[in-house]
């Protein structure tokens, strides 16, 4: 195109409506393409609320795949608790030693539990560990589902009379939703333990004398809104990760197309929703 | 198993041949995009025989048995099953289809998470809920035996060689006596002497089991030891219909290079 377009530029007998005219079309043809990416975009938020349409319409289904449900609960909460513990802990040391200086340069060092124990159960604990499961439960059922895609097994499923849908995908979003508050209970209690330890390192203070502070800036509806934003970040992880997964194409090379993007589009979608919850609490309160 | 026992009689018979039907299809489309794979395809299985289904790769072999059990969706035409439509059928029916049907993949398709035991626990549980426990076990470790595994009941599929891997997901499809069976390229990416095995076991299983079987190949001597009757597919249609007899007979271009060059190698 470009090149008809300049020898019909060089072409002295070339009238001006030939070059409008050509210009016309590469007009044309760039909103053609930027047509065709506003089409597969939304053509892949359809698929995807389709997608969350039949899970939810499954998860109400009178065949519920319960022993399932179970393994899959154990595989992600067993399986990620020792991640979790390590992660909280040394998320509430750093964090403790990081406020410190800041604290004492205004002479409120006591106000050190408080503070970080409210940070730890309002928005790090949540969100980090909302980001850790995108990774490490995510990437599982992309890469879980993708595989199974590959080699036939979801097929295989299909014509022994068994809904994948309900035996592969409800299973994983109800356990992700349920497993991930829990996580995040703990998560927040290693982080205080490790906060404890922080104080600790620069200071003599008692567990219970720490806790009473600590718990002194805190009240229920600082805990509330941070635990029911838990459960969506549980679904969003569940529903993204089986969404790629389920949806992977038929190469092997698909599966790591698929883990891929069940980490990246799930930490985004974690962050929107932790923005979102924060709006509507900051409303609320 | 009683609606099973029922369905056998109930096949309905073909009028021009007074065998009983147990697949029929009529006027099969199927494309993707711009692509054309089954274009009109007309094709009966009777009761209890081996029909092989040949023809060079891509010409919608495997396709064209994924349309039978609705994991693709057919453009056009219509596929009757023990005298049910199935290509317009709700889930439902469906299911109840399928679970009178096995279906052998290309790649076994064994789940990878579950040990033998449990992937052939897997359909006996949801297709024979008449079934409990100590019977379930029996007919797992009956299925393994036909299939020469007797004692690869706790085995991880990751430690099994390929050809093993196709006796598993054939004892898999076996072990809850479907009426009909479905052989999706079982010999291709086997050693020949365990082609031959395999072959043998389809035929060992069409008479244990009674089953009418449709097998996808490309393989020439898994026809030769497999079928009854031969239709080979091209540019998605039913070029010729025969016995291995009429194949190797034929002075048709197509069919004599497909048979040699097979022969040679």
């Amino acid at each position: 195109m470009k090149n008809k377009y300049i020898i019909l530029a060089l072409n002295p007998v070339v009238k001006a409506k030939d070059i409008v005219s050509m210009q016309t079309v590469r007009l044309a043809e760039k909103v053609v393409e930027k047509k065709n990416i506003a089409t597969l975009f939304f053509s892949d938020l359809g698929n995807r609320a389709l997608f969350v349409a039949r899970t939810t319409k499954e998860m109400f289904s009178r065949d519920f795949e319960f022993r399932e449900f179970l393994r899959q609960c154990f595989e992600i909460g067993n399986k990620s608790f020792g991640l979790i513990a390590i992660t909280g802990g040394i998320m509430g040391v750093v964090l403790t030693i990081q406020s410190r200086p800041a604290l004492a340069e205004f002479g409120a060092v006591t106000m050190l539990p408080g503070m970080v124990a409210l940070s730890i159960i309002r928005e790090i604990g949540p969100v980090i560990t909302a980001l850790i499961l995108a990774g490490k439960i995510g990437s599982g059922m992309g890469a879980e589902l993708g595989s199974m895609k590959v080699t036939e097994q979801i097929d295989a499923m299909e014509v022994s009379a068994t809904n994948p849908m309900r035996y592969l995908v409800v299973t994983r979003v109800l356990a992700a939703t349920l497993m991930l508050p829990l996580l995040v209970l703990f998560a927040d209690f290693f982080g205080i333990l490790g906060s404890w330890i922080g104080v600790n390192i620069k200071g003599d203070v008692s567990f219970v004398l720490f806790i009473s502070q600590a718990f002194t800036s805190i009240d229920f509806l600082d805990f509330l809104p941070a635990l029911v934003k838990t459960f969506f970040f549980g679904a969003v992880i569940g529903f993204v990760g089986c969404y790629e997964g389920y949806n992977a194409g038929r190469g092997t090379e698909s599966v790591g197309i698929a883990a891929n993007s069940a980490v990246v589009v799930s930490s985004l979608l974690v962050i929107i929703v932790d923005l979102i919850a924060v709006q509507i609490t900051d409303m609320m309160l | 198993m009683k609606d099973i026992q029922e369905e056998r009689k109930t096949m309905k018979p073909d009028a021009s041949t007074e065998r009983e039907v147990v697949i029929d299809i009529k006027n099969l489309k199927k494309s993707f995009g711009k692509l054309d794979v089954l274009t009109n395809i007309h094709l009966k299985l009777y009761k209890g025989e081996n029909l092989v289904v040949l023809g060079k790769s891509g010409t919608g072999k495997s396709v064209l048995i994924k349309c039978i059990v609705r994991l693709l969706d057919p453009d056009s035409g219509t596929i009757e099953v023990l005298g049910q439509e199935v290509s317009t059928m709700n889930n439902k029916d469906l299911e109840n289809v399928r679970k009178k049907i096995g279906f052998l993949f290309q790649s076994g398709a064994l789940y990878d998470s579950m040990t033998v035991k449990q992937n052939l626990e897997f359909p006996v549980n949801r297709i024979r809920k008449d079934l409990k426990g100590p019977v379930i076990l029996q007919k797992i470790e009956e299925a393994l035996a036909n299939v020469g595994l007797p004692d690869a009941l706790n085995t991880m599929p990751s430690e099994l060689s390929g050809g093993m891997r196709k006796r598993i997901s054939l004892a898999r499809t076996i072990v809850v006596d479907p009426l009909i069976m479905l052989y999706d390229e079982p010999t291709t990416g086997l050693d020949p002497v365990t082609s031959d095995e395999i072959s043998l076991l389809i035929n060992e299983v069409q008479k244990k089991y009674k089953t009418s079987s449709i097998i996808i190949t490309h393989d020439i001597e898994c026809a030769r030891a497999t079928a009854d009757r031969i239709i080979m597919l091209s540019e998605g249609e039913v070029y010729y219909e025969g016995t291995i007899e009429d194949f190797d007979n034929s002075t048709d271009p197509l069919i004599s290079s497909f048979f040699k060059k097979q022969n040679h190698e």
